[in-house]
């Protein structure tokens, strides 16, 4: 018994091999009619892999920059974190009051239950230089309060922190981010020296530890002032300020984004019953909301290439039909020679699953490459979503099993003396 | 009913011992083409009796019918039959591949049963690029190659001019002399002489039937 196995399996193997070169070569011999086949395989893939490699980038890229915040750390402000939607919804945002920094600082000294309270706003800054070199540009100026650094997790290698009284008199001093600080500063430590950025000399008090730069932009190239001074130096009165909370642990989290809410609330005369006129955004909510984007673009493009994929289903059955007619003879030679109607389906069903995985190996080669570009003019780093590679395929070699099988199954039961004659 | 059954033979009862060298003739309608086609079980007859090397072939399904053509016979055709995108090595694998021989033992065969009809030296040509002496070659190449108890070839010389026909017909004969049981299926007297004994069908009946005296010429 074993051995017959042992002998169906080698046998099933050989044919197998023998059909995927008997496809090979019959894809070969008619060029044109295959590759227009092929097309509709081609798109249907591609159009998974194109979007699934894009959105992942971009997944990758949003959580990334969520993860930045620390676990504990919620943000209120003004605009929602994640915005998937049409202009009408926008304009409700755009209608709400700016946060203040009154209401910040209101904020900060009434909720109890937060560890940390940081304010912020980021600047645009021109050309910042030190005494020694010239910082590359693009640097940015962030207006900060000692609670921020906990909640991004900026993590001191020099120096110090920002303090209250740094913040209370508006001081010109600020923290640079580490990349910035070795430009600015090559030849030895930043601490105590000056910089300049806007025609004003600032002190710098302390150097941050590297965070790394993504994506080749570079994360370290910033400064840190307080808060007033960025107000006093850049206006920014039509900016609304950022909040920053950390909860002192994940038990109080909760506790700690309810009370949040309240005070803001009466600071910002909110009438009970009505929704908040702010947003209050953690990397779970922010996290969720990709997720159920991500959830929706899928939804679409697994109907869009589904209808690619039946139209190329039925197209490759019409061509296996015509192919089953054109080699009739072949068939009956096969019959004629010891094989079995099993033997001639799996050679016909195969030729259908070749022709189809040629086209999904087309159409997962282009959908990575262009999915990929997209990437990299948004500035993402590239990925490579395999389990949507394998998906492809799979969903390649069940189309050309389903619409293989109805030709096989006619080429299996040709009659073995009629196709011997056929001329 | 409607449709008028038409037996294409009718009562023929034949012996053939194993090693003969027969030819089949008959003017076409005549019924040698079903005869051929029950010997080589391709079909089996609506009643009546097909034993080969003592199996019961007139009860047989399509799947065992597909066994015994791949292990019992092997055919040569008038047209050759060859798959024309398969080089010579590879026509005369097929058999094989559907008898389950694992790939480096196939092709050892093959070469083999290739060199013993002298085309060694041809076994990567495609059929479009052989003769047709040379194609008919292969294809009793891969009629040979499963060691084959009948060895049927249906109008052998019929697409090949005469010196090329004899040249076949001396390679058969070599095979009968090896002990192979070989049928020739004809209209031509010239071919036919060759076997030694010879069946003659008319209307489905079997019209002649003689065996030519054992003593072969030296």
């Amino acid at each position: 018994m074993n051995s017959s196995r042992l002998r169906f399996w080698r046998v099933f193997l050989a044919e197998l091999k023998e059909s995927f070169r008997m496809a090979m070569s019959a894809i070969a011999a008619h060029k044109l009619r295959s590759s227009l086949t092929l097309l509709g395989v081609l798109v249907g893939v591609f159009s998974i892999i194109v979007v699934m490699t894009t959105m992942r980038a971009m997944q990758a890229r949003i959580e990334a920059d969520v993860g930045q915040l620390g676990g504990q750390t919620f943000v209120v402000q003004k605009w929602p974190g994640v915005y998937f939607g049409g202009r009408e919804g926008l304009e409700k945002f755009w209608r709400r009051k700016d946060i203040t920094l009154a209401q910040g600082l209101d904020l900060r000294n009434r909720a109890t239950l937060a560890r940390y309270i940081g304010l912020e706003l980021w600047f645009s800054s021109g050309e910042v230089v030190s005494p020694y070199a010239k910082a590359p540009p693009g640097t940015s100026v962030a207006g900060e309060t000692p609670g921020s650094f906990a909640a991004q997790n900026w993590i001191l290698q020099d120096g110090r922190i920002l303090q209250d009284s740094d913040v209370e008199g508006a001081h010109d001093v600020c923290v640079l981010g580490n990349s910035l600080a070795k430009d600015l500063f090559p030849y030895g430590s930043a601490v105590d020296e000056r910089i300049k950025f806007n025609g004003i000399n600032y002190t710098v008090v302390g150097v941050l530890e590297a965070k790394g730069s993504m994506a080749g932009g570079n994360e370290d190239n910033f400064a840190i002032i307080p808060i007033t001074t960025g107000l006093n130096r850049f206006g920014g009165r039509r900016q609304s300020v950022k909040l920053l909370v950390t909860a002192p642990d994940v038990a109080g989290y909760d506790d700690t984004v309810e009370q949040v809410r309240g005070i803001l609330r009466v600071i910002r005369k909110v009438p009970p019953g009505k929704e908040d006129d702010f947003e209050i955004v953690s990397n779970d909510s922010t996290l969720n909301q990709i997720n159920n984007f991500t959830f929706a673009v899928r939804l679409g493009v697994t109907a869009i290439s589904s209808i690619a994929l039946l139209a190329a289903g039925i197209g490759i059955m019409n061509i296996m039909l015509v192919s089953v007619t054109e080699r009739t003879r072949e068939i009956g030679i096969r019959r004629a020679i010891g094989a079995k109607k099993r033997n001639i389906m799996t050679q016909f069903i195969m030729e259908a699953v070749v022709l189809c995985e040629v086209g999904g190996a087309i159409g997962v080669v282009v959908g990575i490459v262009l999915g990929n570009v997209a990437a990299h003019m948004m500035k993402l780093s590239p990925v490579i979503p395999v389990d949507w590679v394998f998906i492809g395929l799979g969903i390649c070699s069940l189309v050309g099993i389903i619409f293989g099988t109805y030709p096989a199954y006619k080429a299996a039961n040709l009659d073995p003396i009629e196709s011997l004659r056929y001329e | 009913m409607g449709t008028e059954t038409i037996h294409a033979l009718r009562d023929v009862s034949l012996d053939i011992q194993r090693g003969e060298y027969v030819a089949i003739m008959g003017p076409s309608g005549s019924g040698k083409s079903t005869l051929m086609n029950l010997l080589g079980c391709l079909d089996t007859p609506t009643s009546g009796l097909y034993e080969l090397n003592g199996a019961n072939v007139s009860d047989m399904d399509d799947n065992q019918l597909a066994e015994i053509r791949n292990r019992e016979i092997g055919f040569v055709f008038q047209t050759f039959n060859l798959l024309p995108r398969s080089n010579a090595l590879r026509n005369v694998e097929l058999p094989l591949i559907y008898s389950g021989m694992d790939a480096g033992q196939r092709k050892q065969v093959a070469l083999d049963a290739l060199t013993s009809v002298g085309l060694g030296d041809r076994i990567h040509h495609k059929p479009n690029e052989l003769s047709g002496g040379q194609r008919q070659r292969v294809a009793i190449a891969r009629a040979l190659v499963n060691t084959p108890s009948i060895i049927l070839a249906d109008e052998p010389t019929g697409n090949l001019d005469s010196k090329t026909g004899e040249e076949i017909m001396a390679l058969l004969e070599v095979l009968s002399e090896k002990g192979n049981t070989v049928f020739v299926v004809t209209h031509e007297e010239d071919i036919a002489k060759h076997a030694r004994r010879i069946i003659r069908i008319r209307d489905g009946l079997i019209a002649s039937d003689e065996t030519k005296s054992k003593g072969k010429g030296v």
